[in-house]
């Protein structure tokens, strides 16, 4: 089966979640991949929205991260405030999964301006749950869209920590937890090295060459010594994936048309 | 006690110019009959909290009443983009507007401080990030006990806090349940509060496990709005309107458009 680098990203990204994780999804990528892992290899996975819905099983992808749906189809829903308190700051979440406006060779991640602060030449939304997720999560998972102007050497804002500036300053903050292990792209998949924790390209996608990510990379961007290649798409992960999709723009749509 | 009266007295008697107000609802029960009558009665100079600023105060933002905004996360959920926050913040359009910016766990914990009555925020958050450093509120402090250095943010101390709720029985009691967000922490953290609700019932009857119980002596005014969280949505009477969500794009995109659609579906008597 043909596929896009769209569904490339999402299903590379829903394999890294594993049945036993407990996952905080954000909202857009992270939601398709999150889902697309229950519905296929990960059956019994925990998904967390920061609306406060624990173990939520919707039947199609929430535009928002507080829809209907989250909440009818949850083991339990708590109140926004014990959702930071007893479950993301209590330690109870293996993986964050995020997406962000910016990343750097680190995994820092800038959702906030672009430009200076106080004069920005593009105001993105901001912080959201981002900063504690990957502060407060066990492990987290960066999944975005590649090009050189996301993919940058030097952050506007330090929105949210991965391992800091130059690699050392999330272990000099003594946190407890793993920090971002892994970024998927439309384009390859990235890990940190163990010591520098420079993210490096450890597996191209099907078909994509070395030159492609170079080129969509803001950084003199490195390549891991035994590089793998993602394996493609199975036709059950595109089938699933392509349902949950259809399965979302009707429901979306049906909902406006009342 | 609740009062069941009309919305533009309950706006009028408990929203004044310069006042610190928070409108919560996280993504369900967005407050928005009650936002738009403070656009109507041309409310200045508002303090605006909170954590999902949302079309709401995009709205309110556009028409002029606020003065500043304390917010965690500015984004058209799903679509984009807040275009008349983002037209202030850059542009200065229509005034000024002075942001505090948090994260989303500063803003629930300043929530839960204030309805606690203490006057700061104590978590664990803000390593290593850029926030503290243009928002002076954001502090550290050392755990007594274990010297473990934690961020510390006020707690949210509104002048009026503003939700929609499903439900009030006779008495001014208030439920509400679904995703419940961090309602009842803005209401009790608020010197006065206003719920509008979906409907008045004789007796809530059976509930959700999760429902939120507000006891009337907490409720300032409760006053009867069905679809008062439209284009939001109100769990178990109707679902969120998200098409309109993302034809907002367009409309705040140009500050004509939005001025217009204001003109019409907002500043015409309701």
């Amino acid at each position: 089966m043909t596929y896009t680098a769209t569904e490339m990203m999402t299903i590379a990204a829903a394999r890294a979640l594993r049945n036993d994780d407990v996952c905080f999804v954000g909202i857009g990528l992270p939601s398709a991949a999150c889902n697309v892992a229950r519905l296929t290899h990960a059956p019994a996975v925990t998904l967390i929205y920061e609306s406060g819905t624990i173990a939520t099983k919707p039947n199609v992808l929430p535009l928002s991260i507080g829809d209907g749906e989250l909440c009818e189809t949850a083991l339990t829903t708590v109140s926004v405030p014990e959702m930071f308190r007893y479950w993301l700051q209590g330690g109870r979440i293996t993986v964050g999964f995020l997406g962000g406006a910016q990343v750097d060779r680190y995994g820092n991640l800038n959702s906030t301006v672009i430009g200076s602060y106080r004069r920005p030449k593009v105001r993105l939304p901001g912080a959201g749950g981002a900063t504690e997720i990957c502060a407060s999560c066990g492990r987290v998972f960066i999944v975005m869209r590649q090009d050189a102007r996301a993919f940058v050497s030097r952050l506007d804002f330090i929105t949210t920590l991965g391992h800091g500036p130059t690699g050392r300053e999330r272990r000099a903050l003594g946190l407890a937890t793993a920090g971002p292990v892994l970024l998927v792209t439309d384009l390859c998949t990235f890990e940190p090295e163990p010591e520098t924790k420079e993210f490096v390209v450890t597996a191209l996608h099907p078909g994509i060459t070395c030159q492609q990510v170079r080129e969509n990379t803001g950084w003199p961007v490195r390549f891991a010594l035994e590089l793998g290649e993602t394996p493609a798409p199975t036709a059950h992960e595109l089938e699933t994936l392509r349902e949950l999709n259809a399965r979302t723009a009707r429901a979306h749509g049906e909902a406006a048309a009342k | 006690m609740g009062s069941f009266g009309k919305l533009s007295e309950a706006i009028a008697g408990l929203v004044r110019d310069g006042d610190t107000v928070a409108l919560e609802g996280f993504t369900h029960l967005i407050p928005f009959a009650a936002g738009h009558e403070i656009i109507r009665q041309k409310r200045r100079e508002l303090t605006l909290i909170r954590m999902t600023p949302d079309l709401l105060y995009d709205q309110m933002i556009g028409a002029g009443c606020a003065r500043k905004l304390i917010f965690s996360w500015g984004g058209n959920p799903g679509v984009g983009s807040l275009h008349r926050l983002r037209d202030a913040v850059e542009n200065s359009w229509p005034q000024p507007l002075e942001i505090e910016e948090h994260s989303h766990a500063a803003m629930a914990n300043a929530y839960a401080a204030g309805a606690s009555g203490l006057p700061c925020a104590i978590f664990r958050g803000y390593q290593g990030v850029d926030l503290p450093v243009v928002n002076s509120n954001i502090r550290l402090v050392t755990c007594p006990f274990t010297g473990e250095s934690l961020a510390c943010v006020p707690a949210h101390r509104p002048d009026v806090a503003i939700i929609h709720a499903q439900k009030a029985d006779r008495q001014g009691n208030v439920l509400l349940e679904g995703i419940v967000g961090v309602q009842k922490e803005a209401v009790l953290a608020a010197r006065r509060s206003l719920v509008t609700v979906e409907e008045v019932v004789d007796d809530f009857g059976p509930r959700s496990p999760n429902a939120i119980i507000l006891p009337a002596w907490v409720v300032t005014a409760v006053v009867v709005v069905p679809g008062g969280a439209r284009p939001s949505y109100a769990h178990g009477y109707y679902s969120r309107d998200n098409s309109f969500y993302v034809s907002w794009d367009a409309i705040a995109k140009d500050r004509g458009k939005f001025q217009e659609w204001m003109g019409q579906n907002v500043l015409r008597p309701a």
